[in-house]
């Protein structure tokens, strides 16, 4: 596709269980572009990810989205991925009897048209240049997926499936939890080297270290589920330095979680 | 209860044995039987009710032409087989064994490879001494009676002491056509040292309403290595009676693969003898449920010997209606010192109907022993699937993936590629 990818999120509002949690989200992301969610735990972070992706558990009860000006919300879970959407989760599943690689060549399948399927060959050459990007250990491709993996494996196994993908929208959801300092700089080198016009990215993040080593273009905080301030690298770098606390306190806010009743 | 002597009277026996030729010792056994089968009932099996199954009601004799080469036989009974050169091969449709062929090179060392008939002539010894006295006996139940009284056909293979065999003897028991009732008889016997491989087929059409009541008994004698697969693919009409009994020498090693993928009605029985001293068996059990099927299917081990080791798999999948109870049996019998007994029992539903049931048994009547067991019955993952579609897999791709990855642990570990690969085709097309 040659137009830019586009991403619009208007008054997106999401329950789990008859609970709302998010409340009127407004976000656009385009190609080329790396937005930042940043925000305390508890205030609807991951739940906008997961409801954009169409994690079952999640209902949207309001607003739309539209990849690439087609309505997401329509489509099954599978369809947002062929479409280009790709969520990096911060639980991925663990697969027993799955083995990594003919999980991804699945994958890398299902995006192409009917027999124009990627060749065994070029697959393994793109998988093991790739995963030597990553540092991850060859054995991995014939691991089973996810399974016994250890938080840092499961992270780079998220950006390895990002990298062979290659998705129009991409959203990290706390790719950086659980990491070291030298896995995270790997992860970040990673996503940095799909920075392209032909992919935006939506990084969710509950700490600013994440966003030294990947530069974002606009930083929005999420607070009671929704964005309540929004501003260019150098808000990323205040909250860091202060806390969240200047910003509750401009915006009168006491508690910044969805449970509380706004 | 049903008059099996009116049903099958002792003339007809007596015909069936004749008109093969038996000796009077054979046809002795097969009145015997049919004596007791007017008086036993039906086995009791684990949490499924067998009192209304079709086990009487069919043609018990139907013979059929011998072909001169595999290539006479319809396409989808032919691709169970591979009839190369160096295979050795034996074909039994209904109650007539049509295609027999013993690699040259192993009749000079003594393999014997022929039906039951012929070797209770040509080797009365060997087959007085294991058909049907230690392993299966016809007095167990009506249905072991009925066997006996009943069987035809049939193949006796022997390999002889220190004889080992790299090409696996493959046997088909084919039940064709409507009514029919079949004997499936495969007797194994491997002498001290020897080593070789088996892959049985028991097979009939999608539409078959036959009765197949079928029974393997295979004899791993001192330091001999046996791997035996049994794949089941009967239709959706029969009712499948399998028996299959193993007894182990010492340091015997013995591997079974047990492939329930029939149709309809199926009693499945698979029962480990560890006699000998030492020896290690593995039993890797898959079943695939669709459609209407019902089935009970027992793995046992019977530790007897000291420093016996034994490891069942079981994995089951059930869709549609299909009802399946898998039970697992370790049992360490009193002097079994430093036996070693585990097992593993899983069940994946897919659909609502669908019912599956694990049951693990360890029963010990030793002190100085290990066992474990584990059992499992669940559905697919919902935040498994989630998570496969959200890389772009159809929800349909997901679920074969997840189910294929569930009954890996067993497949995976089949040693012959080819039925590997017919497994999992049997499996995908069931899964349709």
């Amino acid at each position: 596709m040659s137009i830019s990818p586009k991403l619009e999120i208007k008054d997106l509002n999401v329950s789990i269980e008859d609970k709302e949690i998010l409340k009127g989200v407004n976000l656009e992301v385009n190609g080329g572009e790396i937005h930042a969610i940043m925000g305390p735990n508890g205030t609807g972070k991951s739940t906008l990810a997961q409801a954009l992706m169409g994690h079952p558990r999640y209902e949207v009860t309001g607003g739309s989205v539209l990849l690439d000006g087609e309505d997401l919300l329509e489509m099954e879970v599978d369809e947002r991925a062929r479409k280009g959407l790709f969520l990096a989760m911060q639980y991925p599943s663990e697969i027993s009897g799955v083995t990594n690689s003919d999980f991804l060549r699945s994958a890398v399948n299902a995006k192409q048209p009917e027999g124009k399927e990627v060749s065994i060959m070029k697959f393994m050459k793109q998988l093991d240049k790739k995963m030597a990007q990553l540092g991850m250990d060859e054995s991995f491709a014939n691991r089973y997926l996810n399974e016994g993996f250890s938080g840092g494996e499961k992270k780079r196994n998220e950006i390895l499936q990002l990298m062979m993908l290659e998705p129009r929208i991409a959203i990290l959801d706390e790719i950086d939890s659980g990491l070291d300092i030298d896995a995270l700089k790997v992860v970040a080198d990673g996503v940095n080297s799909m920075r392209n016009p032909n992919t935006g990215f939506l990084i969710i993040t509950h700490y600013q270290r994440l966003l030294n080593y990947i530069k974002p273009d606009r930083v929005h905080v999420v607070m009671q589920g929704r964005i309540v301030k929004s501003g260019g690298p150098e808000l990323a770098e205040r909250l860091e330095a202060e806390g969240y606390d200047w910003v509750k306190e401009e915006l009168g806010i006491e508690d910044e979680t969805v449970e509380s009743k706004a | 209860m049903i008059d099996t002597e009116q049903l099958f009277d002792r003339q007809a026996v007596t015909q069936l044995s004749q008109s093969q030729q038996e000796p009077d010792w054979l046809l002795q056994r097969r009145l015997n039987a049919l004596e007791q089968a007017g008086r036993l009932n039906l086995p009791k099996l684990e949490k499924t009710r067998i009192d209304r199954w079709n086990f009487t009601n069919f043609e018990p004799v139907r013979q059929e032409k011998a072909v001169a080469s595999t290539d006479e036989m319809p396409e989808d009974i032919r691709r169970f087989i591979s009839a190369e050169d160096e295979d050795s091969v034996f074909v039994q449709k209904n109650s007539s064994p049509v295609f027999r062929r013993l690699a040259e090179s192993l009749e000079s060392k003594g393999v014997i490879f022929t039906d039951l008939a012929t070797a209770a002539r040509e080797h009365e010894e060997l087959v007085k001494k294991y058909f049907m006295t230690d392993a299966i006996r016809s007095d167990e139940h009506k249905l072991a009676a009925l066997h006996a009284a009943l069987f035809s056909g049939g193949l006796f293979l022997y390999v002889p002491k220190n004889v080992s065999v790299d090409v696996p003897f493959q046997v088909l028991f084919w039940a064709g056509g409507n009514g029919v009732g079949t004997f499936p008889h495969l007797l194994v016997v491997a002498e001290t040292g020897s080593e070789f491989n088996v892959v049985a087929n028991f097979v009939s059409d999608r539409e078959s309403d036959a009765v197949i009541n079928g029974a393997v008994e295979v004899f791993v004698g001192d330091n001999a290595r046996v791997r035996i697969a049994s794949l089941h693919t009967q239709g959706e009409g029969t009712t499948e009676v399998a028996y299959r009994r193993t007894v182990t020498g010492r340091d015997a090693d013995l591997e079974w693969i047990v492939g329930d993928l029939n149709f309809g009605r199926t009693i499945s029985d698979n029962t480990v003898h560890m006699k000998g001293t030492g020896g290690n068996a593995r039993i890797k059990s898959i079943t695939v449920g669709s459609g209407e099927l019902r089935s009970n299917i027992t793995s046992t081990v019977r530790h007897w010997g000291a420093r016996t080791e034994s490891d069942i798999t079981a994995r089951g999948v059930m869709k549609d209606q299909a009802q399946s109870i898998l039970n697992g049996i370790t049992k360490i019998e009193k002097g079994a010192k430093q036996a070693n007994g585990v097992q593993a029992e899983k069940v994946l539903m897919l659909s609502r109907e669908a019912r599956g049931d694990a049951n693990p048994i360890l029963l010990i009547d030793e002190n100085d022993v290990q066992a474990g067991h584990a059992a499992s019955v669940g559905r697919i993952d919902p935040i498994q699937m989630f998570y496969l579609m959200s890389r772009g897999l159809s929800r349909r791709e997901a679920e074969r993936l997840i189910i294929f990855g569930f009954v890996g642990p067993v497949l995976d570990t089949i040693p012959f590629e080819s039925l590997r690969e017919r497994i999992s085709g049997i499996i995908e097309r069931k899964l349709g």
